[in-house]
């Protein structure tokens, strides 16, 4: 299994390497140490969303709502902002991630007490928390002027060369492979995922942990939410509009299955890697920025295509139409 | 679907008491219970604003829904049949700009509505083709389309529109066939009878049941799953372009962003409509329903100038609600029995 996952990641990070070589040839100032810093720190928020996308893809569930849970939080800790200037980053930190893992926690309590289907929940919580941004700013947009300079400087500030944000992207990284690594709960997710049945029979609490993985994804898209409003200093309804289909998408391309209990932590990063590539080569090689959709709706097809070809071999001849059809 | 999360013990899933009469059937149905939601939505409304029992206004309310329930009707046998189709509508964008693409070259009416149709179909067929040739989840799939059908709309339109529709073409989404009946809402009304009777009278809608029930079992009676299944994309597809005609007409132009966020609306029309999202049960009639009950709901906000925005906070609750309510009451009633 592990060896048939690393060949996975092999052939996308070979897919990756490519897509750098053949911009390259025709402009290599894309791979610039400086330039792939900032594709890196653009392609951030991506990242960190994937990583908490995966654990929840990998429970069998889908939360579509991360991208207003970010919009959201956004929205209320520069809402914060602008009543209380003088509040300290750590606090404000404090109160998205808390606020991220509330609404994580919504969806996850959906999921686990009352059974509802999690593409349901969450494209239910994606309205109701886009429409909540809209009630609390009555439709106005918070503009850089309103945000005190240190809220706006936080993920910007150069720590040993990078961006405060590229490193939240690297540490979410590293916590979240020792979480699957290292850790019950990260186990746990992959349990009850590859087979909820004997999950149970394992002692293992199916709802909650499925729950677990929504807070999780949450808590990451509140911090988001934070880090997004500061680094574009402007909060309003439809930031990162449409932005789960991306995350999902950069899931899909990483190999993590949809139909769960299957997926890593480098399988996430480059898939978002992959997506963040294309999205800052488009401009670089003159494609009109409205290609992206195209493009990532594309590579999730292919990519999901790609997936379930690999893994068909495991059926039974005779009954592989029935598993089609199922 | 293949994301849901699913332990068939604890989801259980509640085969009806055809035990009953039909009175008795029908007293403790879900229709039923929608129909009294949708009086007392009417009756509300008539109260909340002078405006409302307006023969001309109820008239333009039905355009609210019409649209969106033409795809519902097909979309709740898919979904009956235990799959999704997200892309619909990223179909109407993408056939609505085949169209305005097709008025530039100079297309009459008839074509036009040759070329939506034919888009809608192509959609459907693609959909269809990865989910039962390459036995892919519906649910990834669809979303990859609903990015790849909308994203191929703003490759061609960028930030610009269609306009220029021939003046005969405003006939299909603002055309009156006598009075007050505007032709969306005889083709909405003839749409239901026709999926009705597809549904609850044919082999077809037998099958679709018996799929949405038990896909390994189906097969093994000889019901020709992928095709039926196909078939159901290629009738969502359809009807996506049929909605997309109807839709441009109204409008009189094309944008990529036509229709933006109606799949979630459709989705919730049909789950109101009492058609369950794991598969396997659900009617038309109360689909029928749902969409009166949406329409009417929506159309009274609209009356009280609350923004749209605030509306979808009130359709994402009700999603949540209609399924989460039966589970609730049906944990209680079962707690009171033991």
């Amino acid at each position: 299994m592990t060896g048939f996952l690393k060949s996975r990641e092999a052939i996308l990070a070979g897919a990756i390497l490519a897509l750098l070589i053949g911009v390259a040839s025709r402009f290599p100032a894309f791979v610039a140490p400086a330039n792939l810093a900032n594709v890196f720190n653009d392609t951030a928020p991506l990242i960190i969303l994937a990583l908490g996308q995966m654990v929840v893809i990998v429970t069998r569930c889908i939360d579509l709502s991360v991208a207003a849970n970010l919009a959201l939080t956004g929205m209320i800790v520069a809402m914060i902002n602008t009543a209380v200037p003088g509040l300290p980053i750590p606090l404000i930190l404090a109160i998205a991630l808390s606020l991220g893992a509330m609404m994580g926690l919504v969806n996850g309590l959906l999921v686990w007490k009352l059974d509802i289907p999690p593409i349901v929940v969450t494209l239910g919580t994606m309205t109701i928390y886009r429409g909540i941004i809209f009630v609390i700013s009555g439709g106005e947009w918070i503009n850089a002027h309103e945000m005190s300079d240190s809220f706006k400087a936080f993920p910007r500030a150069s720590f040993l060369g990078l961006p405060v944000l590229s490193w939240i992207a690297i540490v979410c990284v590293v916590a979240f492979l020792l979480l699957i690594s290292r850790t019950p709960l990260g186990r746990a997710f992959f349990a009850v995922g590859g087979n909820p049945h004997a999950a149970v029979y394992t002692g293992i609490d199916v709802g909650s942990t499925q729950c677990a993985a929504f807070v999780l994804s949450g808590m990451l898209a509140g911090l988001t939410g934070y880090l997004w409003v500061a680094r574009y200093a402007v909060a309003y309804v439809d930031i990162a509009g449409g932005f789960e289909l991306e995350v999902v998408a950069a899931c899909v391309i990483g190999g993590i299955s949809i139909a769960g209990g299957v997926g890593s932590v480098g399988g996430a990063l480059m898939g978002a890697l992959f997506l963040g590539i294309v999205k800052n080569a488009l401009p670089v090689i003159n494609i009109s920025p409205f290609w992206q959709l195209a493009i990532s709706g594309s590579a999730i097809i292919i990519a999901v295509a790609f997936n379930a070809a690999s893994s068909r071999t495991k059926g039974r001849v005779i009954l592989k139409k029935a598993e089609h059809a199922i | 679907m293949t994301v849901t999360s699913l332990d068939p013990q604890t989801l259980g899933r509640v085969l009806p008491n055809r035990l009953k009469s039909p009175v008795r059937r029908f007293l403790t149905s879900w229709e039923l219970l929608l129909l009294v939601v949708a009086v007392m939505v009417f009756i509300t409304n008539s109260f909340a604003s002078p405006y409302f029992l307006d023969p001309w206004n109820l008239s333009d309310a039905t355009f609210n829904f019409t649209e969106k329930a033409m795809i519902a009707f097909a979309m709740g046998l898919l979904i009956i049949s235990g799959e999704i189709d997200l892309s619909v509508a990223s179909i109407i964008a993408l056939a609505s700009t085949a169209m305005g693409a097709a008025v530039q070259m100079g297309a009459d009416t008839p074509t036009l509505v040759l070329v939506g149709l034919t888009v809608g179909l192509l959609c459907g067929a693609f959909n269809g083709f990865l989910v039962t040739g390459m036995g892919l989840p519906s649910i990834v799939v669809t979303i990859g389309t609903m990015s790849l059908f909308r994203g191929i709309s703003y490759i061609v339109l960028g930030d610009k529109a269609y306009t220029g529709y021939p003046s005969d073409f405003a006939f299909f989404g603002q055309g009156y066939v006598g009075w007050v009946i505007s032709f969306e809402m005889v083709l909405f009304a003839a749409l239901a009878v026709i999926f009705a009777i597809l549904l609850h009278a044919t082999n077809f809608g037998r099958m679709v049941y018996a799929i949405g029930n038990n896909p390994v079992g189906s097969l093994f009676s000889g019901i020709r799953v992928p095709r039926v299944k196909f078939t159901l994309f290629l009738l969502t597809g359809l009807m996506s372009g049929v909605a997309a005609i109807c839709l441009t007409s109204r409008l009189g132009a094309t944008r990529p962003s036509i229709a933006f966020g109606w799949e979630l609306e459709v989705v919730t029309m049909v789950v109101l409509g009492g058609v369950n999202i794991l598969g396997g049960s659900g009617s038309i009639p109360g689909v029928v329903i749902a969409a009166f009950v949406m329409g009417m709901v929506t159309f009274g906000f609209g009356l009280l100038n609350v923004p749209g925005i605030v509306m979808s906070i009130f359709i994402g609750l009700l999603l949540i609600l209609v399924i989460a309510l039966p589970r609730l009451v049906g944990r209680y009633l079962a707690r009171r029995k033991a």
